[in-house]
């Protein structure tokens, strides 16, 4: 897809307060959505909003990063910066989808897992791992779209799956620009450079073979929704023709496996060690 | 330089205090203390400051020297070295010259060894490469001891401690998260005991896949553990925060760790705990009862 624009010019588009967030893409696209609640260990964080619904027909499970309009709408979301518990709720949802062979949708926005003390104190270490470690073998299809921002192993919980889709704006990263510029080069203000030396757009992602497409935005926010709407339906018949889950867990396990680039020293370079 | 000349160099174990020559004899002065010890008998105690009990940061292969049965360590994936995968400003310079000072193409050692007679697998990470930021090749070596691991029926030992994800390497390094966490999952899923060590500092995408993944979970004493640097927390809540914050002790009081483990019982407790799960070389392995 063309879409040239820098990835600094992109972080703009995506926190423009009118594009559609999580409570835009359900109440458009899942039918007789049921928003379920808490972790049954601690608490419900409304960092994570989760579900189910039909998609055309289909039971669904619908899990994703919640951001607001207003300062108290984000207040209320944690600006979807997700606690422990709302990794741990994402987790019992899709086992629970697992259970009842429902396909599990995500949406990834946030600038990443909360950094608080009371994260640190109930682990938000473990829950993220424990994410990667579940959706991995999880019996059920997993479609993940990150529709803004992809901000570290708080996005990545929710995006270990057999499709992984962006929307043309959107960017994934394994650290914010800021944080990138200011650990490496002491200077938050070269954000900008970081985030284009990063190369953390859907366009980047998907050349480097980690992403399995890109949903074009269209000209407007209804019709960016369509589009989603669209992709969610194609890549769900897609994930029905999979001849059986062995080999749809065998095919998202190679996806991630495959991943990363290295070189290999001649043996008798390191001879003599 | 060629890289033979770059491994045949010998080094000192412990990189973090370069000793001093007194009298023939060489001196290291702790960085906790002040206390100047004999580099022979700092040595000696794993490493471990005699006057104040600070813990040094282990390279990888004193590391393995220390827990490993002597001579039974065979390194396995050594050849792997860093690319430069997204062009990175300064990061093939540097880790050029980091290979060079340290002798490891990157942050980890992996291999098979001996452990009280029990074979296993064992990956150990090493602070003085990028701070063990994890890229592809960490991910990648861990990936396939796991991988060897399960195929071969041998438990996996991890001594982490990193940074976090390597930025130079972009979202190559996020997702080794996952590609380390799947290959864990499935030789968990293989029946296969995990065990990990974490030590100092033990933070970010490291503590959120593989480090809090094992079966059971092993802590060096007053290592910092933790998911988000204290500093960024103590920017979000505008306060400054307890000195135990994020220390082994504080994982295990919060439930996150099985047991702090001092370092001189390090080894006799991986040994009790390998040979509870696993039969030496020849053996049948004692369960409680023996399935048909």
């Amino acid at each position: 897809m063309k879409n040239n624009r820098p990835a600094s010019e992109k972080m703009r588009i995506i926190h423009d307060t009118k594009r559609p967030m999580l409570s835009d893409y359900i109440e458009t696209l899942f039918d007789d959505f049921i928003e379920l609640h808490g972790d049954r260990y601690f608490a419900d964080d409304h960092a994570i909003m989760a579900g189910i619904g039909w998609l055309n027909g289909t039971p669904v499970t619908v899990i994703g990063h919640r951001k607001g309009r207003t300062i108290e709408q984000n207040m209320d979301a944690n600006f979807g910066m997700a606690n422990p518990e709302g990794y741990r709720k994402a987790l019992r949802l899709a086992h629970q989808a697992e259970k009842f062979r429902r396909p599990v949708i995500n949406f990834v926005d946030t600038s990443g897992a909360y950094p608080g003390v009371g994260a640190e104190e109930r682990g938000q270490g473990e829950a993220i791992a424990r994410c990667l470690y579940e959706f991995i073998e999880l019996k059920t299809p997993v479609i993940s779209i990150v529709t803004g921002e992809g901000g570290s192993g708080g996005a990545l919980a929710l995006a270990v799956a057999d499709r992984v889709l962006m929307l043309e704006n959107a960017i994934y990263s394994v650290v914010s620009p800021r944080g990138c510029a200011s650990i490496l080069w002491k200077d938050p203000t070269r954000e900008g450079e970081a985030a284009d030396a990063l190369r953390i757009t859907a366009q980047d992602l998907y050349e480097f073979g980690m992403i399995e497409g890109i949903i074009p935005e269209g000209q407007s926010g209804s019709q960016l929704i369509r589009n989603v709407g669209r992709a969610l339906r194609d890549t769900l018949a897609e994930l029905a023709a999979e001849p059986d889950m062995d080999t749809m867990l065998q095919k998202r396990y190679e996806k991630f496996r495959k991943i990363g680039v290295f070189r290999q020293i001649k043996q008798e370079e390191i001879e003599g060690v | 330089m060629g890289l033979i000349d770059l491994f045949q160099k010998t080094r000192e174990t412990s990189m973090e205090m370069k000793p001093q020559e007194e009298e023939g004899v060489k001196v290291v002065k702790c960085k906790g203390c002040g206390a100047e010890i004999k580099a022979y008998a700092y040595g000696k105690n794993l490493y471990v400051c005699p006057h104040c009990g600070r813990y040094g940061r282990l390279l990888a292969r004193t590391r393995i020297r220390q827990v490993a049965d002597k001579d039974s360590f065979t390194e396995l994936y050594g050849d792997l070295a860093p690319a430069d995968p997204i062009d990175f400003p300064g990061y093939a310079d540097k880790a050029a010259e980091l290979a060079e000072k340290v002798g490891m193409l990157d942050a980890v050692k992996t291999g098979v060894c001996r452990i009280g007679g029990v074979e296993t697998c064992i990956g150990v990470m090493d602070s003085h490469f990028m701070m063990a930021s994890m890229g592809s090749v960490v991910g990648e070596k861990l990936t396939r001891l796991f991988e060897y691991a399960t195929e071969k029926g041998l438990p996996v030992v991890v001594f982490t401690c990193s940074g976090g994800a390597r930025m130079q390497e972009g979202m190559y390094s996020l997702l080794q998260m996952a590609k380390v966490s799947a290959a864990a999952r499935r030789h968990s899923d293989a029946g296969l005991l995990y065990i990990t060590v974490l030590t100092d500092p033990t933070t970010g995408g490291v503590t959120a896949s593989f480090a809090m993944l094992g079966d059971i979970i092993l802590a060096e004493p007053r290592t910092t553990i933790g998911f988000a640097g204290r500093r960024v927390i103590e920017g979000t809540i505008g306060e400054t925060l307890p000195e135990d914050f994020q220390s082994s002790e504080f994982l295990l009081s919060h439930g996150f760790c099985d047991k702090i483990v001092p370092r001189n019982q390090l080894r006799g407790t991986l040994e009790n705990l390998l040979k509870l799960h696993c039969a030496p070389k020849g053996k049948k392995r004692q369960v409680w009862r023996h399935e048909e």
